[in-house]
């Protein structure tokens, strides 16, 4: 294996000519990156952010509500179950179990990583993208991955503090997650999910079908004072 | 697999004659250009964003020894390891090695051209480990034990009545009068089938639409999510990938991202983009606890500073399928291998050689529009003349063709016999065939003749009629113009 590696390495050295040219540029470009070209679209002010946010999932199949307080979350959730006459079993993020679900006596619960069978996945965004109404969730020990992925009905909580205008916005409260590594180094959770709407597929005649292997209902809760 | 590529005119010839396949193909015509156009209006960005999207992938190819020793260093810092590999074999063994370290019996797959490079499903099959093909398309495909025919919708070839047949084939243990006679039934079954695999898996072997160097993090991108019940559930994540994947931040692969999905599909973000880095962390409820990628070069590095350079930018997206006449006529089948289109009749003879693949640089109207559409801004029709040019010096130097170029050299540095020449052939061909219009056959043209007529010239030359016509309009005014 150490020779492949050396072998491919060598033949790009000597493509790129490296004798005579140092990758100083490119390691002086990680360390300090060139700004993005950030669309019009993604900077919203903050009076248009959420309702651009809205606006885009909306686009892409999500369904929008919006609470006051967290302490909101377990009657919204439970109405909206009954409305779309979906199981009342949940699956929670760790992260939102301090919600007061015991308001909501008739909701079944539990809190974890996902297992083959729930009905609603509950979790918790790290950020929302208003340029494409895309939902980030960040991977850790409150917030497992299988949650949003399994259940075939997810639902999104996500203070609106957490909307930002850009993806660039997002990456920037990211990295202040864990410390650098190193000069041009940065250290992500496990996994890093972006969301823009429910699961959906196009390969039968091209006919969009919502609900291929991951959730078929996208619905996203904003909690103007997530405390 | 094995390529057909050395029979694309057969090939070809057959996909016209497909119904079910024609049928496909008008219906690809209308809906990806048009949703790509649609994403791009809204998008004043968009071209700015293209340019964006060229120069990053320019650097990191001027740097891309830098670039992966860097992410290879970001990986292993997190538990997770990176094996290389200079060819197909080599990944595949590598493949199937970690897959018997962990006693792998099954594993699922998300769709992974470079998975589809190599071959690795008949590999692993022959060495008792059982693949499972999770995106939707890949896995009617893999029932059908058929190739891809789209680098992102696999199975765009086939009708519903086809996926019918084959789902009705394949899932023998379902009662044989069940309903399947919409693509929502369709999915359905698919989605049954498929959960318990996922919830089994030992090992999940994804793709990577890009590596990050800064944070040694592999980027999924999937409208399904599969690839994400593919990463998320299994003890083990085998993550295949080439050379020219990496980017060097996540702002970087960010802007790629935008360009992305609008060129694919049209829409402005794809459902799921996922960036996985190393393995689960300590206190991690879910997340595979090993975490390999394994990079693989197949002649790539011999393709930088070549003349096909620019082909690295790729990033995969289909724009070019989409908007290519031929590939419109013919599918993705006829071009013998698992890629197609204006870039895989650019990539195939770089990676399995000009000898077996000589026909598709040559299966190309060289119209542009693959150029105008691929967000990488890859000259696409450049490259193909680069490899008719390779192709006409390596040919023998007496063969009919040759000759007749050769002929038609010697002549067309004589102008006076040139025009000589053409005038009195223009007025014999007007002269014998302006009664009908069009000629059945004619001598030497059977090429063209044999499949449509070929309209009777119907006055003189046009350089004739341009000394005849009046001088001083607009055009000539323009033509002068341009001669000074």
């Amino acid at each position: 294996m150490t020779d492949a590696r050396a072998q491919i390495l060598g033949r790009l050295k000597t493509a790129l000519d490296r004798d005579n040219r140092s990758p100083d540029a490119a390691r002086a470009r990680l360390e300090t990156p060139p700004e993005n070209l950030v669309p019009a679209r993604g900077q919203a002010s903050d009076a248009d952010r959420i309702g651009r946010f809205t606006e885009e999932a909306t686009r892409v199949e999500a369904t929008v509500s919006r609470i006051a307080t967290l302490a909101d979350l377990p009657a919204t959730v439970a109405e909206y179950l009954a409305g779309h006459n979906l199981p009342k079993q949940l699956r929670i993020t760790p992260s939102l179990a301090g919600a007061g679900w015991e308001a909501q006596p008739l909701l079944d619960i539990s809190s974890g990583r996902a297992a083959g069978l729930d009905a609603v996945g509950v979790g918790r965004a790290f950020g929302g993208v208003a340029e494409t109404g895309t939902l980030v969730f960040v991977s850790g020990p409150d917030n497992p991955t299988t949650v949003n992925f399994l259940p075939p009905t997810h639902i999104a909580v996500i203070a609106a503090s957490d909307i930002a205008g850009s993806y660039e916005a997002v990456w920037r409260r990211v990295r202040t997650l864990a410390p650098a590594p190193g000069p041009g180094k940065t250290q992500l959770p496990r996994t890093v999910n972006w969301i823009t709407g429910p699961s959906r597929t196009a390969d039968i005649e091209q006919t969009l079908l919502l609900g291929a292997h991951g959730p078929q209902r996208l619905h996203i809760v904003i909690v103007d004072d997530a405390g | 697999m094995d390529a057909t590529s050395r029979d694309f005119k057969s090939n070809a010839f057959d996909a016209r004659r497909d119904p079910h396949l024609q049928d496909a193909l008008a219906r690809l015509g209308h809906g990806f250009p048009l949703k790509r156009l649609e994403a791009a209006a809204r998008l004043p960005e968009f071209e700015a964003l293209r340019d964006r999207a060229r120069e990053i992938k320019n650097h990191v190819l001027d740097n891309l020894d830098f670039y992966l020793e860097r992410f290879e260093e970001r990986v292993t810092e997190q538990g997770g390891k990176v094996h290389w590999c200079t060819d197909a074999q080599a990944a595949r063994e590598k493949i199937l090695e970690i897959c018997r370290s962990v006693d792998a019996k099954t594993i699922t797959k998300s769709k992974s051209m470079i998975g589809e490079e190599i071959a690795i499903n008949d590999f692993l099959e022959e060495h008792g480990v059982d693949p499972i093909e999770t995106d939707l398309g890949e896995y009617i495909i893999q029932l059908r034990r058929e190739p891809p025919s789209h680098i992102i919708a696999p199975a765009i070839h086939l009708t519903m009545g086809q996926v019918e047949e084959t789902f009705r084939k394949s899932h023998d243990d379902l009662p044989a009068e069940r309903p399947l006679d919409e693509p929502r039934k369709l999915l359905e079954e698919a989605r049954d089938k498929l959960r318990d695999k996922f919830l089994g898996a030992d090992v999940g072997l994804t793709g990577a639409n890009m590596l990050i160097a800064e944070t040694g993090s592999n980027v999924l991108v999937t409208n399904e999510g599969n690839a994400d019940l593919t990463y998320s559930l299994p003890k083990v994540h085998i993550v295949i990938a080439s050379l020219e994947k990496i980017v060097p931040t996540l702002e970087d692969a960010t802007s790629i991202l935008r360009v992305l999905a609008r060129s694919a599909t049209g829409q402005d973000m794809s459902v799921y983009t996922t960036f996985c880095s190393g393995p689960r962390r300590a206190e991690d409820l879910d997340g595979p606890d090993e975490y390999h990628v394994v990079l693989l070069d197949n002649g790539r590095s011999e393709l930088i500073g070549s003349e096909f350079h620019e082909m690295l930018r790729c990033i995969r997206c289909g724009a070019c399928l989409n908007h290519c006449p031929v590939y419109r006529t013919v599918g993705g089948h006829a071009y013998g291998w698992v890629y197609s289109g204006p870039m895989g009749a650019v990539l195939i003879p770089g990676l399995i050689g000009i000898d077996e693949a000589g026909h598709l640089p040559n299966a190309s109207t060289l119209c542009g529009r693959c150029e105008s559409v691929c967000p990488m801004r890859i000259p696409l029709p450049r490259m193909l003349r680069a490899w008719r040019r390779r192709q006409y010096r390596r040919e023998s130097s007496s063969g009919p063709g040759r000759l007749a170029l050769r002929a038609w050299a010697w002549l067309a540095q004589r102008p006076a016999l040139y025009h000589l020449f053409t005038n009195l052939s223009i007025a014999a061909l007007g002269a014998w065939g302006r009664r009908r219009g069009a000629f059945r056959r004619l001598p030497f043209a059977q090429g063209w003749t044999g499949s449509r007529d070929f309209a009777a010239p119907a006055g003189d030359t046009f350089m004739a009629q341009w000394k005849k016509g009046p001088r001083g309009d607009a055009s000539g005014e323009w033509l002068r113009k341009r001669r000074s």
